[in-house]
């Protein structure tokens, strides 16, 4: 038995922790971001760099899942080629939802320096961008910033509203 | 090197063209500037027509008739230990010459010498594969015939290597536009989406400084921000929004009562460091 008396009502005394559904729900999305092991150009460099022990994203519970069936985030890591892009788009579409995409670099932003036939012009042509993460390519640090950025985004979010289809769907 | 011109004007001019560039041409000598290379053309000689042959940067050129370019691969490579295909693929002599130069660049290992082999095609005309001698042909006629259209006969799987298979012309053709012609700038959005969809998704932007400030999807005027996407073209945008700063999620149970709601107005500049 307790030594002590624990006041249950009193603030803090209680092994109760109030919160809205939203963010209970919003807390565990945020803190098990699993993007796709999903890489095309020097950006996956950079990526691997901050899923590997120096950077460490598993520490914000973002661990790397090898089936977009697995995976909550996409990150778009390197140039998007317009014969890949569909590819893209059906892994996209193969992500249970809730989902975010993260545009990693100049090219996946905006085609960058391949302003080319063969290069798609920006990734948000092709599926729906959360966050776009500029650099050429990105420092770890910076895509680490830009994880805790969509944390933030998802917790601001009400989780219980209906999953609004997003644009070009 | 290049032929010199005069740069003073540069600066003047918004942009700079050398309309007058001529484009340098490497010495060619005569084959009998080397032992090995007049004793290799003397015995192919015998066996095919030559139409010319010279040395140029230490390789030896000789150029064939594009029929015989099967049959002379295999000599070179059989009785002549050129026993490597580095590289071949064609150049584009569409606007000039009406067709394709093809080259075929071999090494001999034992000889040390390399030799190139040319021959000239028209531009609708099919070229022999050489895959049954060199297994690295396959590849190499596959990226011929995706990049200048060349087509090649008894290839055993001549289809597109790089481009995808539905892709629409040869883009190192020289007719070819750098950023892609209508197929080209709309093939993700026609292949995904379908053609309904390039109203929605709109063009390309080609021009890395582009600049709209009435598309708030994609810009934000520092000072003048306005949520996501809002429509701001008829003067809905604001003055002036007050800067201001606040922390998120637990941080704002204290942070609220810990630090001061920052107000614009009380705000102050530093002149000069604390």
């Amino acid at each position: 038995m307790a030594q002590h008396k624990v006041n249950y009502l009193a603030n803090g005394g209680a092994p109760i922790v109030l919160t809205s559904i939203d963010k209970f729900i919003n807390f565990g999305r945020s803190n098990s971001l699993w993007p796709l092991t999903y890489g095309l150009a020097c950006c996956a460099i950079e990526m691997m760099a901050t899923g590997a022990s120096r950077y460490d994203f598993d520490r914000f519970g973002t661990i790397f899942r090898a089936s977009p069936r697995q995976a909550d985030v996409i990150v778009i890591a390197g140039t998007l080629t317009k014969k890949h892009a569909e590819f893209m788009r059906r892994l996209y579409d193969q992500m249970p939802d809730p989902k975010w995409v993260i545009s990693m670099g100049s090219c996946a932003n905006t085609g960058g320096m391949f302003n080319t036939y063969a290069t798609v012009q920006g990734a948000d042509r092709v599926v729906p961008v959360d966050i776009y993460l500029p650099g050429c390519a990105p420092r770890p640090e910076t895509l680490q910033y830009a994880l805790m950025m969509l944390q933030k985004k998802i917790r601001r979010e009400p989780a219980s509203k209906a999953i609004q289809r997003k644009r070009l769907v | 090197m290049r032929a010199y011109s005069p740069k003073q004007d540069v600066q003047k001019k918004s942009y700079y063209n050398d309309r007058f560039h001529v484009v340098p041409h490497l010495p060619r000598l005569n084959v009998e500037a080397d032992e090995q290379f007049l004793s290799d053309i003397d015995v192919l000689k015998q066996k095919f027509t030559v139409l010319e042959a010279y040395i140029e940067n230490g390789h030896l050129v000789v150029w064939i008739p594009a029929k015989e370019n099967l049959k002379a691969v295999k000599f070179l490579k059989e009785k002549l230990a050129y026993d490597m295909m580095m590289e071949l693929s064609a150049i584009d002599y569409i606007a000039s010459k009406g067709g394709f130069d093809i080259f075929y660049e071999m090494l001999s290992l034992s000889k040390h010498k390399r030799i190139r082999v040319k021959c000239f095609i028209e531009e609708k005309e099919e070229l022999f594969s050489v895959e049954s001698v060199f297994k690295m042909a396959n590849w190499s006629e596959r990226e011929m015939y995706d990049m200048y259209g060349v087509k090649v006969k008894n290839h055993h799987n001549l289809k597109r290597i790089l481009m995808p298979d539905d892709w629409y012309d040869h883009p190192l053709r020289k007719t070819y536009p750098l950023q892609g012609d209508e197929t080209a700038a709309w093939y993700e959005v026609d292949k995904i989406f379908g053609k309904e969809a390039r109203d929605t998704i709109g063009p390309e932007i080609r021009d890395g400084a582009a600049i709209d400030r009435y598309d708030t999807t994609r810009f934000a005027r520092l000072g003048h921000e306005v949520p996501f996407g809002v429509d701001i073209t008829d003067g809905k945008e604001p003055e002036h929004t007050p800067l201001a700063y606040q922390e998120e999620g637990g941080v704002g149970l204290f942070g609220v009562r810990i630090i001061k709601e920052l107000d614009e107005n009380k705000s102050v500049q530093l002149k000069k460091r604390r």
